[in-house]
């Protein structure tokens, strides 16, 4: 549990950042935030065939490279340092788990290599407007016609949910939790863009009116998409980690290099303080992070709770220091043409997505044996 | 030597003086370990060491572990001495008796302190005033000292005085190793918000010693004090608590046996933080292994810092929130605060949490207070520019201090 990289680990970084810096600086990502699609398939395309990342967590009988988490916490990370435009959370780590770990094996083969080459970009639907982030309370239930099923109702705060080619919904059939895909064109759905807190990740609701759906796993997956849900919250986590790093970086180069009363703004204890409080923050973040990654590969029990102290911890850590940014940057901090409003806007967006610090708090303390009586 | 030959070694010692013999073995089983060069194998010979690598320690203390039941820890028989003492001894002293003051350092019959901080010169330590003035072959002491662990039972001293105050702070000290039994040196106890006293405070009227006592040359006071505390970092280096283990531990304990008042919007809040603190705890220890990682791998990491401020907020936190599962028995401190020497060690974990409340307020102040920690993350990892320094350059004696 000492969190060791090897070479490879650090080659895949370096190629991924350097891909990321490349292809996702501030005026990029500024374009694509205002753009119609949110993303530039031409850089995704790019993402699946020159990198293969992906398909980094599909098993290679479907096309992917079949790495883990650790690998996956590192592209995420890279990610999260860029504020990259593309749907990587919702099709290659979400909906892609919830393929591997949930799926019937005729869904995986015909899904799973589309999603792997870029060529299909997946979302899962499962968040419900009352209890957006706890699987076990959602509601949805298939109506049944024979071996055809018909969802009605409605998903929110769907990840790329405008974009998405396939789309997976979690609902129930009868008592269990079941996954259905549901046709783009499919009768009866219709698909709104959210206008975004966080530009840079869209999201959309979707509604279900008598929509035909076909039920592609089998039995209960409740524990399964657990799982699926899990991976996403670590790659989340590991965005916040690669995204606060940055701002602590901008914000120790600002106080460097401007100037007041004399003397550059870093010499003063005020700010020097706050700057080593989030270089504290930072390094607890990492620890958070590669602590769930190698979890996944060493004590998979771990990783529930693992993943929950990481969210939590990141979420409160990345917005806390986004937020401090602005501060060290003053009135330069708080214009549209400064890049610190864009992490600030992750930072609070990717805290509320998949449950808040407190949520996970709490599932965590049930889980350590004090939670609520 | 290689390393069976020195395990060898180390089994011939355990054969000539058993420590699990019965009786006090520790002098006569230590005295033996320094004569075999194996109190500090990479000490020269004759001086306790076998002039080896520093690193080949470990196979020593690896065989004395598995030789013998009883295992002598330097940390707990002569902790200033050993650790910080004996290397910068060995390096600037030019003591006749070099041999013996080594061998009765590593033995325990001789225990030493070290003579820092001062009231005036607490983060500030180059600023000190504790005054050293040439008489003749004796340097003649007048001043104070202050938070000095073991002074009531020490043999010796690592003192640093300022010996030139026309000079600038740094320039102006030298260091010297006193005979706390010098007429003139008066050792009282420092009571703290406990009422314990773990530490003294040391007054110097007029004591006198010898200038062949002095270690490095005159006005190098401050490199060899920097030397000494370079040794504490080393010494101090402790292992990480395991999972769950700690103060943590005792919140959750208390948490789920203390009966609780509390309604259920209380108990929700307190929950939440109890959660939060379980996390940071643990994030703590795991980047405390990063460090270690780091340490072996590159050389010593940020993470090292970081530890100690980190530790500071969330131990005094996790002492805080203990008070609060009490309700208001936290209004009741059975220990009570009859002045006395020592340190209170209890295993209950009621009793612990209520004295931790207290004693937790000095985490962030001992050892580099969070303030100085901050500077140093800020400026040594983060590269942001020092604040300007007025006093760097003008004479001791014109900087301007504390009434």
């Amino acid at each position: 549990m000492l969190f060791e990289f090897s070479d490879e680990h650090g080659e895949l970084r370096r190629t991924v950042r350097d891909f990321c810096e490349k292809e996702s600086d501030e005026n990029r990502v500024r374009e694509l935030m205002s753009s119609e699609q949110g993303y530039d398939p031409k850089c995704w395309s790019r993402m699946a065939e020159e990198l293969g990342i992906v398909g980094l967590i599909v098993s290679e009988k479907h096309g992917g490279a079949d790495l883990g988490m650790v690998e996956l916490a590192i592209v995420a990370e890279e990610m999260g340092r860029v504020l990259l435009c593309a749907p990587y959370l919702s099709s290659a780590v979400l909906a892609t788990s919830a393929l591997e770990l949930a799926a019937d094996e005729a869904a995986q083969n015909e899904i799973l290599p589309k999603l792997a080459s870029g060529e299909a970009i997946g979302t899962l639907a499962f968040s419900e407007p009352a209890h957006p982030w706890e699987l076990s309370k959602i509601a949805m239930t298939a109506e049944a016609d024979g071996s055809a099923f018909a969802l009605s109702g409605e998903k929110s705060y769907v990840l790329d949910g405008s974009v998405a080619s396939e789309i997976l919904v979690a609902a129930r059939a009868g008592a269990e939790l079941a996954l259905f895909r549901v046709a783009p064109d499919a009768s009866g759905l219709s698909r709104e863009a959210l206008p975004p807190l966080d530009q840079t990740r869209r999201i959309a609701r979707l509604r279900f009116d008598r929509t035909p759906a076909t039920r592609i796993s089998s039995g209960d997956i409740s524990d399964q998409l657990n799982r699926a849900l899990d991976r996403a919250i670590v790659a989340l986590a590991a965005e916040q980690l690669g995204g606060a790093q940055r701002v602590l970086e901008m914000a120790t180069e600002y106080a460097k290099t401007r100037f007041q009363f004399g003397r550059p703004i870093g010499s003063f204890q005020i700010i020097k303080h706050q700057c080593a409080d989030m270089l504290v923050a930072v390094e607890l973040a990492r620890s958070a992070v590669y602590n769930a990654a190698f979890a996944s590969e060493e004590d998979p029990e771990s990783v529930s709770i693992a993943a929950q102290m990481a969210k939590s911890y990141c979420s409160d850590a990345y917005l806390e220091i986004s937020n401090r940014n602005i501060q060290v940057h003053g009135g330069m901090g708080f214009t549209w043409e400064h890049g610190a409003h864009l992490y600030f806007k992750r930072a609070k967006a990717s805290e509320v997505l998949f449950g808040s610090p407190s949520f996970h708090r709490e599932r965590m303390a049930h889980s350590l044996g004090f939670g609520a009586r | 030597m290689n390393e069976s030959e020195l395990r060898e070694r180390t089994r011939a010692l355990l054969a000539e003086v058993n420590p699990d013999a019965g009786g006090d073995q520790r002098v006569p089983f230590r005295a033996a370990q320094f004569d075999h060069g194996l109190a500090w194998v990479h000490f020269p010979e004759g001086l306790g060491g076998l002039g080896l690598a520093p690193k080949l320690q470990g196979i020593v203390n690896d065989e004395l572990h598995k030789g013998a039941k009883t295992f002598y820890e330097d940390m707990l028989i002569n902790p200033i001495g050993i650790g910080m003492g004996a290397p910068v001894l060995l390096k600037y002293g030019k003591q006749e008796d070099m041999r013996g003051l080594l061998r009765r350092c590593f033995t325990g019959e001789e225990i030493w302190c070290q003579l820092f901080s001062e009231p005036s010169a607490g983060s500030d330590l180059a600023g000190l005033a504790a005054r050293a003035v040439r008489d003749g072959d004796d340097w003649v002491l007048s001043g104070q000292k202050v938070w000095t662990t073991l002074a009531h039972v020490a043999k010796w001293g690592l003192l640093v005085a300022r010996t030139n105050p026309d000079l600038p702070k740094h320039d102006g000290m030298s260091y010297f190793l006193i005979d706390m039994h010098t007429p003139g040196v008066d050792v009282r106890p420092l009571y703290q918000i406990t009422g314990e006293a773990e530490f003294s405070e040391v007054f110097f009227d007029d004591a006198r010693v010898p200038h062949s006592q002095m270690l490095g040359e005159e006005g190098q006071g401050w490199k060899v004090a920097i030397a000494t505390l370079m040794n504490e970092r080393v010494a101090l280096g402790g292992g990480a608590s395991k999972k769950g283990g700690g103060s943590i531990a005792v919140l959750i304990d208390l948490l789920k046996s203390v009966e609780s008042q509390r309604s259920a919007a209380e108990d929700a809040v307190l929950r939440d933080r109890v959660a939060r603190l379980y996390i940071e705890s643990e994030l703590l220890r795991l980047t405390g292994l990063r460090a270690r990682a780091a340490r072996h791998s590159e050389g010593p990491g940020p993470e090292g810092s970081i530890g100690k401020v980190a530790q500071a907020d969330i131990s005094k936190e996790i002492w805080e929130c203990c008070s609060e599962v009490f309700g208001a028995d936290a209004l009741v401190y059975e220990h009570g605060y009859e002045l006395r020497q020592g340190r209170t060690t209890v295993s209950d974990n009621r009793l612990q949490a209520k004295y931790n409340l207290l004693r937790s307020r000095a985490y962030s102040i001992e050892g580099g207070t969070s303030e100085i920690m901050r500077n140093i993350l800020g400026e040594r990892v983060l590269g942001l520019p020092g604040e300007p320094r007025v006093d760097k350059d003008m004479p001791w004696k014109d900087i301007p201090r504390s009434r």
